[in-house]
């Protein structure tokens, strides 16, 4: 006895049996209705037992954990499982919006493309309306308490699907000790084997299938090389055989995991999906695919004792046999299309007294919330027109069956491509793109017999590659099957009616509402592509994704348009096969694990001093240290007067640091910097810009020569990856000839910059013994010093214009030295200042940043940067750039300085400066690219870019700010120290 | 020969539904092609349509065809996240764009097709102190071209949008946004659809199932094309394939400086509304809105790699969706449901051609980047002037291919609202 499971649907507390399924669960409960559809909000049931599941999709839980447009056959049971039926007002019951259903004839396909225009501001106030009848469930509105998992798996045969061929294809691969990873999507492996009931109920297949199916699993399992996982969803299959699974765990830490599947060969044994049957009101609850049905009866649920089953081929007899079975008392009835089958299956149905009912059609059904009754029709099975009126008969279930669609999913989003079958009207893989191979169902091979054989076939093929011959492995078993003819099916893809068909309502998408009159409004429209069809009746585009629908419209556009069926094509399979979880696709990367923080050695000592932080890229940077109540305006004054009066000390660790070292180093930093690097001596430091090929700045630093062929590099925070990349891809695809290499440094030094005219003072405590006259170490060199025991590279250069040695030691010495040099800068004030205040300073001496100064439009001449332009060098990159009409125009943005006439107005940053105010639209000649409080100059400053700044300097323009316009002079860009004496006093 | 359309309203679709819908026109026809056309399109998407369409409505030229290789509105205009705004960094492009949102101010009454451009708004969102100073930039100067563009700041940004996570403790906390109110979306299909059948309703013929195999030119003038249906004369040609306008411009021995690279955009499955505006963010990079059907529209970004297959990295898409997830938490158990790749084409600027050429008579227009669903009408109705007069619109004429020789680019890299 199994034990029981309380849950809760719409309110309402049910008990279910262990593994049942949510959509078991109500069943069996007696609760057929389950949803209401989204646009006529017509009452549905379930369609099926699997993941193509159209109609009962629910709220699952609320609260943190809620999740709209869960399939309720997707779902285990557990003990309080909440779930809520969706789409209505007020209750499932009784919804106000099934007003639709009886006004549907007014909302067809594309209606609101018609309508809705006029008057034409109201279009907000219908959208309001009609967002609000659209979407199914509802979005959750809190965090998820939930985590989720990447797994990477790499293996030499990955199998997508656990039913028999999987199994088996596994068996083969494992027996050749191949690594095999096998993944299932349900919960329970067997596939198909899982309709079956405790009565064998097709004598000629079903036992054959069970005890192969005992034997592979039974030794599968003793496999080391063999994993297999259940509840796992390999939900799309990108380039070079990378497939992606996600995988619904039990464990309460980890709620889904994405598996990243790496595999060098692919078996599809993903099975296939039944179709349902296009006729008038098909979509009532009750309405079922046949082995849904089939699978539900078998696992011991009533579905009634009256049983319909509705169907075009031999395969739904399957259920009807069930059906008769299980309970010899069940009234079972097959309307079959056909004129007649010569099938096995209908013999036994025949042999235990099930009604068959040839050339007959379900032409309409009854039952508003539960089918109760269908009216059917004879047919001509010639014309196909219906010739008699066979009457009503009432039902407890309709099970239908159209045959089946393999499941090509995975098979075409490997770029595959499918082959039209005739003699069973579907899509079956033919041409191989990748490393692949598709067996059973999937392929469109359904008697047992033939699976083995041409999994034995392919599985042979496939593996020959590894050099492996599996020829002798054939299952034992495979010659004692018996084999079981089927007989052909008929393809009626719409069902004659006996009422007019622009009256009917055949379902199509059930979903999505879309009925077989749609397809024939948008083909009358002038919708023919099949793409078009679907975006104009969206059928296909519900959250099955058209798994039971899109071979359906395909048939039914063939019909309707009288063109065949391979010539119209079909829409692509997109990924995921389902829908997987946001959650699970960021996996670990949410939260702190979100862009992970870069930080430098000196992060602690920032933090325990109080610092704020900016980002600067991925680095957190101490944007500035407030001291006691200060606020940042005048923590950032301290900062910038005690570095131009005492000593500022500022970790500049983040700055990209580029090792280059080989025989060309030298003309590897004439190509790609516009100054000439030729006479650069060792131990000398050079300031350089570098250029697009566009001739716009990029990027700009200071680099030292180390040694002969040894050079290190500086580039901006922001920029250190992309110059790195930019310089290997010039090395690699364009100068290959260079014999250079280049190593990124940036996190094995920490750079620490002392500034400030006690700044050699500093040093000469540090280290007791250097000569640091300016002499022996001037501004714009290098040396290598010791100190503490640690080799440091030194650098005298200077982005303050305070005489400054930029310190670079090895990152795991650098908070040690960093205290070190607190503790000896005390007498001269040493004072720590963050990015603001190394702004402030640069400005103040009008040094450029690039991406603040510059945005990709600007070049070292707008910089008035000229100088830094060689004119002798043959070429560097950007320089023929630099030569264009445009970019020698005089008339450019050029970098200039501005005062505002109030010295006490800070300009914002990214005002826009104006000749003449007047009312929008106004004539902009450029913007504010930086500003501050200048504290040494006691008034504010800015720098910008201004059209033509150059020849304007003196001459007053605007800033026309939102509520006052700013009046400014445009002046030289450097506000402090012209002659840079500062540098060597 | 073609009679003139019905129009669509709520009386007519009654009337229909009267008599079960039996009597609705094709919204367009699908002609043989003629011999001689006086113009030829090449490429039916949004672009081409439009061009169509303002051949005949403002230069009077309906003798005219658009020539389409697959289906029409297949391309990027049926791939794209829809979303539209003006609030551009650069003046020219800045009215380019205002061109065109005034177009589609006026589209569904213009057309009697409704696209429903829902002025739902668009955010910017600024993360850190640089994205600050840029969007703040770009506001100041979308005031002062009389573009439409607020600057919100972050409590703002949370009364605008209440579900955006604006705690200052995550990775990139949000500082402020700028808000452009007119901005928003439209259903992409409805404008190639709504275009096609304006277009169609003045004589133009919409040949689709047709792919041009060579451009025919005599004495530095085209003379026509080869398609698979056969020759096609015409004087004039305008070329707008995207990236494929590169294929074409090979044929005539025309180097175009395009890159053309995997994009991919994703929807969720369909929920009840959630969010009300357009959320896009550069730094952590994440689009997001959400559409009348009820899914949440979310574009990823570019691959790093040139590539004419419509697929790109799954990585990319993880990093979108982590980014989704990191503004809007309450997301992380919403699911995708459906997943494209298109191509998209790319000037070194990162703004559009549409030019003249230097063979007479052959016009391109391409390399909207990811920009192109919002330019759609304003690209069309400045193309349709330049094939017209043989002379650009004064709106189109910086975005002559003649830029790229005399380095006068409009770069929009750093003004995208999402650089790539």
């Amino acid at each position: 006895m199994s034990k029981k499971i309380s849950f809760t649907f719409d309110g309402k507390k049910y008990f279910g049996k262990e593994n049942h399924s949510l959509a078991e669960a109500l069943l069996d409960n007696g609760i057929f209705l389950l949803g209401r559809s989204f646009k006529y909000h017509r009452p549905r049931g379930l369609i099926s037992a699997g993941s193509e599941e159209a109609n009962a999709i629910v709220q699952l839980e609320t609260g943190n954990i809620t999740q709209p447009n869960v399939r309720a056959t997707e779902i285990t049971l557990y003990e309080g499982l909440k779930a809520k039926s969706q789409n209505h007002w007020p209750t499932l019951n009784l919804d106000i919006g099934s007003i639709n259903d009886f006004l549907s004839r007014f909302f067809p396909a594309g209606f609101y493309y018609k309508t809705f225009m006029w008057p034409p501001k109201f279009w907000e106030k219908y959208e309001y309306f009609i967002r609000r009848a659209a979407g199914l469930g509802e979005s959750p509105t809190e965090d998820d308490p939930d985590k989720y998992e990447h797994f990477h798996y790499h293996c030499d045969v990955l199998i997508v699907g656990g039913g028999i061929s999987g199994l088996y294809a596994a068996e083969l691969a494992a027996k050749a000790n191949l690594k095999v990873l096998v993944l299932e999507q349900y919960p329970k492996l067997g596939g198909e084997i899982n309709n079956q009931g405790k009565v064998s109920a097709n004598k000629f297949r079903e036992s054959d299938q069970n005890i192969i199916y005992q034997n592979i699993f039974s030794k599968l399992e003793k496999f080391d090389n063999v994993k297999i996982v259940t509840s796992t969803t390999v939900f799309a299959y990108m380039h070079n055989n990378y497939l992606l699974a996600s995988q619904k765990t039990n464990n309460t830490k980890i709620r889904e995991i994405i598996w990243k599947i790496r595999t060098k060969k692919v078996v599809l044994a993903t099975g296939s999906i039944e179709r349902p049957l296009t006729f008038h009101n098909n979509d009532r609850p009750g309405i079922m695919l046949s082995h849904s049905a089939r699978k539900y009866a078998n696992k011991g649920i009533d579905l009634g004792k009256n049983i319909i089953v509705f169907t075009n081929n031999d395969y739904a007899y399957e259920a009807a046999i069930d059906f008769k079975l299980i309970n010899n008392e069940n009234k079972v009835t097959v309307i079959d299309i056909r004129n007649n089958s010569k099938g096995d299956l209908i013999k036994e149905a025949k042999s235990i007294g099930i009604k068959i009912l040839f050339n007959h059609i379900v032409t309409n059904t009854r039952g508003r919330k539960r089918i109760n009754s269908i009216f059917v029709h004879k047919i001509d099975n010639e014309t196909n027109k219906i010739i008699d009126n066979y009457g009503k008969i009432s039902c407890d279930i309709l099970c239908v069956s159209g045959g089946w669609s393999p499941t090509v999913h995975l098979f075409t989003q490997s770029r595959g491509k499918l082959i039209f079958r005739e003699s069973d009207a579907t899509f079956i893989p033919n041409e191989s793109f990748q490393n692949e191979i598709s067996v059973g169902a999937c392929n469109g091979t359904y008697a047992l017999e033939e699976i083995l054989e041409e999994i034995d076939n392919k599985m042979s093929n496939l593996l020959s590659s590894f050099k492996i011959d599996i020829k002798n492995n054939n299952h034992p078993s495979l010659n004692k099957i018996k084999k079981i003819f089927y007989d052909k099916m008929k393809h009626l893809w719409i069902i004659p009616s006996n009422i007019n068909f622009k009256k009917t309502k055949m379902f199509v998408d059930f979903q999505n509402d879309v009925t077989a009159k749609d397809i024939q409004l948008a083909l009358k429209e002038g919708y023919r592509s099949i793409e078009h069809v679907k975006r104009y009746t969206t059928t296909g585009m519900a959250t099955d994704q058209g798994k039971t629908s899109n071979i359906n419209a395909l048939g039914i556009i063939s019909k309707l348009t009288d063109t065949p069926i391979h010539k119209l094509g079909t829409t692509t399979f997109r990924l995921p096969y389902t829908p997987v979880t946001f959650g699970a696709l960021a996996g670990r990367h949410v939260k702190e694990f979100f862009d992970v923080e870069r930080t430098t050695p000196m992060h602690q000592w920032h933090l325990d001093n109080n610092a704020k932080f900016e980002d600067v890229g991925q680095w957190k940077r101490a944007w500035y240290y407030p001291i006691n109540n200060e606020n940042m305006h005048q923590a950032v004054n301290r900062e910038v007067k005690a570095t131009r009066k005492g000593i500022g000390i500022l970790d500049a660790s983040t700055l990209g640091k580029i090792d280059i070292k080989g025989r060309d180093a030298n003309e590897f930093l004439n190509r790609v910097y516009t100054n000439s690097w030729s006479k650069l001596g060792i131990g000398k430091c050079r300031y350089g810009l570098m250029l697009g090929d566009d001739g716009m700045v990029i990027d700009d630093g200071v680099t030292s020569r180390l040694g002969e062929n040894h050079y290190v590099m500086t580039t901006t925070t922001g920029n250190a990856a992309s110059v790195m990349s930019k310089l290997e891809d010039w090395l690699q695809t364009e100068w290959p000839e260079l014999k250079v290499f280049l190593t990124s440094v940036t996190e094995q030094f920490a750079t620490i910059s002392i500034n400030g005219p006690f700044a050699t003072n500093l040093m000469q405590k540090l280290c007791v013994n250097f000569d640091f006259s300016y002499e022996n170490f001037p501004h714009m060199s290098f040396k290598n010093i010791e100190i503490g025991g640690v080799n440091c590279r030194v650098m005298r250069i200077s982005f303050t214009g305070e005489k400054c040695y930029e310190i670079n030691i090895p990152s795991s010495y650098a908070q040690s030295l960093w205290s070190k040099c607190f503790e000896i800068g005390k007498d001269f004030n040493i004072t720590p200042y963050g990015t603001e205040a190394m702004h402030v300073l640069r400005a103040e001496k009008g040094f450029v940043i690039v991406g603040q100064e510059t945005d990709g439009s600007v070049t070292p001449v707008d910089l008035d940067m000229s100088w830094i332009v060689s004119k002798k060098k043959y070429d560097f990159i950007g320089k023929r750039a630099l030569y264009r009409s445009d970019t020698v125009r005089e008339d450019r943005k050029q970098l200039v300085g501005i005062l505002t006439k109030d010295p006490n107005i800070v300009l914002e940053e990214g005002a826009q400066l104006v000749e003449e105010v007047s009312k929008p639209p106004m004539k902009m000649i450029g913007h504010i690219t930086s500003s501050y409080h200048s504290p040494n100059l006691g008034r504010s400053i800015a720098l910008a870019l201004v059209k033509e700044g150059l020849k304007k300097k003196g001459k007053t323009i605007y800033a026309p700010m939102p509520t006052k316009t700013i009046e400014v002079e445009i002046c030289d860009p450097v506000f402090i120290d012209p002659l840079n004496e500062r540098l060597s006093a | 020969m073609h009679t003139k359309p019905k129009k669509y309203s709520v009386f007519s679709l009654i009337k229909n539904a009267l008599s079960y819908h039996e009597n609705w026109q094709p919204a367009w026809r699908s002609p043989d092609p003629k011999k001689e056309y006086d113009a030829i399109i090449v490429g039916g998407g949004g672009h081409g349509l439009t061009t169509a369409y303002y051949l005949a409505k403002n230069h009077g030229l309906t003798n005219i065809a658009v020539i389409e290789k697959g289906w029409i509105g297949g391309g990027n205009t049926g791939r794209n996240t829809t979303i539209i705004r003006s609030n551009y960094l650069w003046d020219q492009s800045a009215a380019l764009y205002e061109h065109a949102l005034k177009l589609w101010e006026g589209m569904s009454q213009e057309l009697n097709y409704n696209v429903m451009f829902s002025q739902r708004g668009v955010m910017n969102v600024a993360h850190t102190l640089h994205d600050v100073r840029e969007l703040k930039r770009r506001w100041h100067a979308n005031r002062l071209n009389d573009i439409d563009c607020e600057w919100l700041n972050t409590a703002q940004v949370k009364e605008f949008c209440p579900i955006i996570n604006t705690s200052p403790h995550i990775r990139y906390p949000v500082l402020g946004a700028t808000l452009q109110r007119r901005a928003g979306t439209a259903r992409h299909d409805a404008v190639a659809w709504g275009y096609a059948r304006g277009a169609d309703a003045m004589g133009v013929d919409i040949i689709q199932n047709c792919e041009v195999t060579n451009i025919n030119i005599s004495n530095g003038h085209v003379s026509g094309i080869e398609t698979s249906k056969g020759t096609i004369n015409s004087k004039k040609i305008g070329i707008v394939a995207a990236g494929h306008s590169s294929v074409i411009g090979s044929m005539v021995g025309i180097r175009l400086p395009l890159e053309s690279r995997p994009l991919q955009a994703l929807v969720s499955e369909p929920v009840k509304p959630i969010i009300d505006t357009v959320v896009m963010s550069n730094t952590i990079h994440a689009y997001v809105s959400q559409s009348d059907k009820g899914e949440l529209v979310i574009g990823a970004g570019t691959d790093g790699y040139t590539s004419y297959s419509q697929r790109g990295g799954f990585n990319i898409v993880e990093d979108t969706i982590s980014a989704v997830v990191e503004l809007f938490p309450l997301f992380s158990r919403m699911k995708m449901l459906r997943h494209w790749g298109g191509i998209v084409d790319i000037c070194p600027d990162a703004s559009p051609i549409v030019s003249k050429t230097h063979i007479n008579g052959l016009y391109f227009n391409c390399g909207w980047g990811t920009g192109g669903f919002k330019a759609t009408p304003g690209s069309g109705w400045v193309f349709a002037h330049t094939i017209a007069n043989d002379e650009p619109h004064e709106l189109n004429a910086p975005f002559t291919i003649n830029r790229f020789s005399s380095g006068e680019l409009v770069d929009e890299h750093g003004a995208a609202a999402v650089a790539h």
